[in-house]
């Protein structure tokens, strides 16, 4: 018998495919990067505060997301974003 | 060897390192795996894109050119079901349009546990489809003289779907208000509330109850379930990955859908972003048309930029350039200018188009570079 049963949760999607892993950077690893590509927080992409991917990251704007994205061509290559509400 | 391997690990990529490390003989020295790791670090280095290359251009006529030759049937039958699946220029399109509705879309919804091996799949398909009351109507009779409306209801299709009529009823009374419901068996009798019988109430009611939501989940048209490698699957037409995420038995790992904004709600920007490359490289694969992967990463990169996925329109991507004759060269020059003017913006002139309307060398290739004097050291030295 099948009953349309529904979690009370809301859903992790850290684990579904289309999701690549988010890190938060420290204060350090961010002045490192912005030093390293010589640019300004600003230039950076940005991301949502309340994007579904973050949303276990204790964040607040201007923070940076090092997005480890599986790439066809490159491995793993990593992307950067600033927070932004 | 592997701290050789990991010397090199900032030099050259990933995977090209693991490719390596498998298509390696058995037996090597490690001066020859040293020689190796070298001659592909700079091949690597050598394939890298120099800075001033305009890959946005190449870009736009590696995607553009195929574009020509794709299909525009928007309409295709994909094999075993009756789904219509847009495919082609038309899907391209949508996708780069960043179009809010889709014309088609579609889930793949992948099971847990016992479900993948087929376990209820028939059941599990019937009760995610959206049902409306008009799918268990056998026959709807108005009687005018009596102003009664009776709907004579398909019981065996209730029992399939697994549901209630205490439940139906309890369903349709909340849809229905104004009105009083009596079960007679496999019969409903719906009449007016109150003395007067309206007819045309009668009649407005008799349409109405045809499109009364009763079970499912919302948007998800037809089902289908699929055997794909030792696992069922169920396709659908119609999208609502919210809902779907929420059954217990769904396998919200794997579980996709066409629709890139449903999945910029819920999943987020950079699995949207990997969206519109897999779906607008599964067109172009399909077509028989060959494409780099790398034109549509760049695409999608620029679409995703600001943390909302955003059309390659004039309302999109192109609305966001700093520049003013940019954006005007691009759809409604003129709208563009007058509101340029009216705020007095400034335009830096610091990319390609607006160099070009005004015959200016573009910051492109060997014209990116600029010179950069230190005047003041000069006169410094004067001054001694």
């Amino acid at each position: 018998m099948i009953t349309i049963a529904k979690k009370t949760p809301e859903v992790d999607v850290s684990k579904h495919i289309l999701v690549p892993k988010h890190i938060k950077l420290n204060d350090k690893e961010k002045a490192s990067l912005l030093e390293k590509y010589k640019i300004t927080l600003e230039e950076l992409p940005r991301i949502f505060i309340d994007d579904p991917a973050v949303a276990n990251l204790e964040l607040t704007t201007d923070d940076v997301i090092l997005v480890k994205r599986p790439s066809e061509t490159a491995g793993i290559t990593d992307f950067y974003r600033r927070v932004v509400k | 060897m592997e701290a050789l391997y990991k010397e090199y690990q900032d030099k050259i990529s990933g995977k090209l390192l693991s490719d390596i490390k498998e298509a390696m003989p058995e037996k090597y020295t490690k001066s020859q795996l040293k020689e190796i790791l070298d001659l592909v670090a700079e091949e690597y280095e050598v394939s890298k894109i120099e800075a001033g290359e305009s890959v946005g251009l190449v870009s736009a006529q590696s995607v553009g050119e195929p574009g020509t030759q794709m299909t525009l049937n928007t309409f295709h039958f994909a094999g075993v079901a009756e789904f219509n699946v847009t495919v082609g220029l038309p899907r391209i399109i949508e996708i780069l349009d960043g179009r809010k509705k889709i014309s088609t879309p579609m889930m793949e919804i992948y099971l847990k546990g016992p479900y993948a091996k087929g376990k209820d799949i028939k059941k599990i398909a019937e009760s995610i489809k959206q049902t409306e009351f008009r799918d268990f109507i056998r026959e709807i009779s108005l009687e005018i003289t009596e102003g009664i409306l009776e709907v004579t209801i398909d019981l065996d299709k209730l029992k399939r779907v697994d549901l209630k009529e205490v439940k139906l009823m309890k369903i349709l009374e909340k849809a229905l208000k104004g009105f009083t419901l009596k079960q007679d068996k496999n019969k409903v009798i719906i009449k007016t509330k109150g003395k007067q019988e309206s007819i045309s109430e009668l009649y407005k009611a008799k349409e109405k109850i045809k499109s009364i939501y009763v079970s499912g989940i919302k948007g998800i048209l037809q089902v289908l379930p699929v055997k794909r490698e030792e696992e069922f699957i169920i396709m659908t037409a119609g999208s609502n990955l919210k809902e779907i995420f929420k059954l217990d038995y769904v396998d919200t790992d794997r579980t996709l859908t066409n629709d890139i904004f449903e999945i910029r709600d819920i999943l987020g920007i950079e699995a949207a972003r990997q969206a519109v490359i897999n779906e607008v490289f599964k067109v172009i694969e399909n077509q028989g048309l060959n494409v780099d992967i790398r034109h549509i990463m760049l695409i999608s990169d620029t679409m995703s930029f600001t943390g909302k996925v955003r059309g390659i329109t004039r309302y999109g991507v192109v609305n966001d350039k700093s520049s003013v004759l940019a954006r005007a060269s691009f759809e409604t020059p003129v709208k563009h200018i007058i509101n340029a003017a009216l705020i007095g913006e400034t335009d830096p002139l610091s990319s390609v188009v607006e160099n070009v309307m005004i015959n200016q060398m573009i910051p492109v290739g060997t014209g990116l570079p600029k010179l950069v004097a230190q005047i003041n050291k000069k006169e410094d030295k004067k001054k001694k």
